[in-house]
């Protein structure tokens, strides 16, 4: 596959803010994602993470601002992103082997049952291979490990070649070696295709190495910059409003401090949307 | 003991009873393949409960009809969609279902027992909605049943492949413009559908035996997504004509046999699976 070599932006935020029952989760962002760019997103429980990639996918609407996806206005199935979802086990009786998983990023979406076809075979094993999982190709989704379903979920979301991936905390309950694994195909996607990388996590260590710029939402406020002016005690403290630590560790950022009371209270504010 | 089993099996003039009832068997055939196809989903989205439940408010609103003299059929379809009308807005996510069809499903039953204590008629007719019926289907049945056959299946046909995404993932296939809460409530009313038309031949209270058992046998051997439909079908279809031409040889309800045939299946294939699960999901090359 080529690159796309542009230096448009791949997505753009606008003076963007979002409200959630009265409570404002962030206002007034701008923000411009290009080509290649790893762009990582952290926060408190709460914050508005998970919002701004529904606001992205175009199944949230922004209380003000705009959202622009590929210079257009963000708008649901957009074929220009990619989504991976948390990780979750999926059913070990779910009736899907790994490449039907895939096969659903390419016309899950599609009304009727569909039929086989060369250029949609030729899609779905490039998609595999793209993540090393043509080995288990055909097992059975529910009885791949928890690193191996989420390789293939990538696969779903790497399938149609998107512009712009869109992580949400995809390494949740993975064991280090496989947060690495995951981290390392999304980084080396960017690479090979130019493909913009938008990457909400908790925990920042596991994809240090590879982020270009931190969006760190907390308290209704938000910074954005590279991981060495955002991830400091000045800027941390500044946002949550009280006292917090950063201490740089070898090649890891502890962060101590952050309020517990204020993630628990936001913690109320989570949208119940979801499952 | 062996009156008792010629009252299960008995074959005598069996070529004669055949005949009276094939409009029963193309009945049973066609709920096979309908129930087959439904099952699947009904695996994978979890809802063998409100299966449960929207039979039990089915067979409320069958003996409502019966009571007041109207289509049986129009009744347990009615029930049906007001149970999968409720499930599905009221019970979005998963606990909140389950509470709700436990609610739902007793109240149904009570009102169903009422109806039937009330209604002066063949005690053959009560007795059928709950534990099925072989005789009872006649021309209009008939029509009826094909007519919502032919809406269940297009339907199905037409959001298979949304539908089974959303099923195996709700996010990304939101993420991906799949219109995920549209698709519930539709599925539901398509479900409450056929839950209505099983109620006629297999009864209330067994609905469950050709709208969860089959494709939960069919997901013990494959992981397939063409050949899990494909085997639930083939089970479902089996245990429905199957049972139908085993109860003609004998004079108890339709529903053991039919109820006995699936749950033998379902066996046979989780015996079959317990292998394959050991072998890791894949068939080795030999």
């Amino acid at each position: 596959m080529t690159a796309i070599v542009s230096a448009e932006p791949v997505l753009e935020l606008q003076d963007a803010s979002l409200e959630y029952g009265g409570r404002v989760l962030w206002s007034g962002v701008n923000l411009d994602v290009r080509p290649g760019e790893f762009l990582a997103v952290l926060g408190a429980n709460g914050s508005g993470k998970t919002s701004l990639l529904q606001a992205i996918l175009g199944l949230r609407s922004l209380t003000g601002g705009r959202v622009l996806v590929g210079g257009a206005p963000a708008r649901r199935g957009s074929r220009l992103i990619g989504y991976v979802p948390q990780q979750r086990r999926l059913d070990p009786l779910t009736p899907l082997r790994a490449r039907d998983l895939v096969g659903q990023g390419i016309d899950g979406h599609r009304w009727g049952i569909g039929g086989p076809s060369r250029i949609r075979r030729q899609q779905l094993e490039r998609a595999l291979a793209s993540v090393g999982a043509s080995a288990y190709a055909d097992r059975p989704i529910g009885m791949l490990s928890g690193g191996e379903q989420q390789r293939i979920r990538i696969a779903q979301a790497l399938a149609t070649d998107p512009r712009l991936l869109l992580c949400d905390e995809p390494l949740l309950s993975l064991d280090l070696q496989h947060q690495q694994v995951v981290t390392e195909l999304v980084d080396q996607r960017r690479r090979s295709n130019d493909t913009a990388v938008v990457f909400v996590t908790h925990e920042i260590n596991p994809i240090l190495p590879y982020v270009d710029r931190v969006l760190y939402l907390a308290g209704s406020r938000f910074r954005i910059g590279s991981v060495g002016e955002v991830m400091t005690a000045q800027t941390l403290s500044s946002l949550y409003g009280v006292p917090v630590d950063v201490i740089r560790v070898g090649a890891r950022i502890i962060v101590a401090g952050v309020p517990d009371s204020q993630v628990h209270e936001l913690d109320h504010g989570r949208h119940p949307g979801s499952p | 003991m062996s009156g008792i089993w010629h009252r299960i099996f008995d074959f005598t003039d069996y070529g004669e009873l055949l005949s009276l009832v094939h409009n029963s068997i193309i009945a049973g055939a066609v709920l096979g393949v309908v129930c087959g196809l439904i099952s699947t989903f009904v695996m994978m989205r979890d809802l063998p409960f409100a299966v449960h439940g929207i039979s039990e408010l089915s067979f409320a609103g069958a003996s409502a009809a019966l009571l007041g003299g109207v289509s049986v059929v129009l009744g347990s379809i009615v029930g049906s969609l007001v149970a999968a009308f409720a499930i599905g807005a009221l019970g979005q996510r998963a606990r909140d279902r389950n509470s709700i069809i436990g609610v739902l499903m007793p109240f149904g039953l009570g009102l169903g027992v009422l109806f039937l204590s009330l209604y002066q008629g063949r005690a053959a007719n009560k007795f059928g909605l709950l534990t099925g019926q072989i005789v009872a289907v006649d021309t209009v049945q008939m029509h009826w049943l094909i007519g919502i056959s032919l809406i269940v299946v297009a339907a199905l046909v037409i959001m298979w492949r949304p539908l089974s995404f959303a099923s195996t993932d709700s996010e990304a296939a939101a993420a991906r413009g799949v219109p995920v809460r549209l698709l519930s409530p539709i599925f539901m009313l398509v479900l409450g559908l056929t839950v209505a038309m099983s109620v006629q031949v297999v009864g209330a209270l067994l609905v469950l035996s050709i709208i969860c058992t089959p494709a939960a046998a069919a997901m013990r051997v494959t992981a397939s997504p063409v050949l899990v439909p494909v085997l639930s079908v083939v089970f479902a279809t089996v245990s429905t004509v199957g049972g139908i031409m085993l109860a003609l040889g004998g004079s108890v309800p339709i529903s053991p046999y039919i109820t006995t045939l699936s749950f033998t299946i379902y066996v046979v294939c989780r015996t079959i699976g317990l292998a394959r699960h050991q072998r890791g999901g894949v068939r080795r090359p030999t």
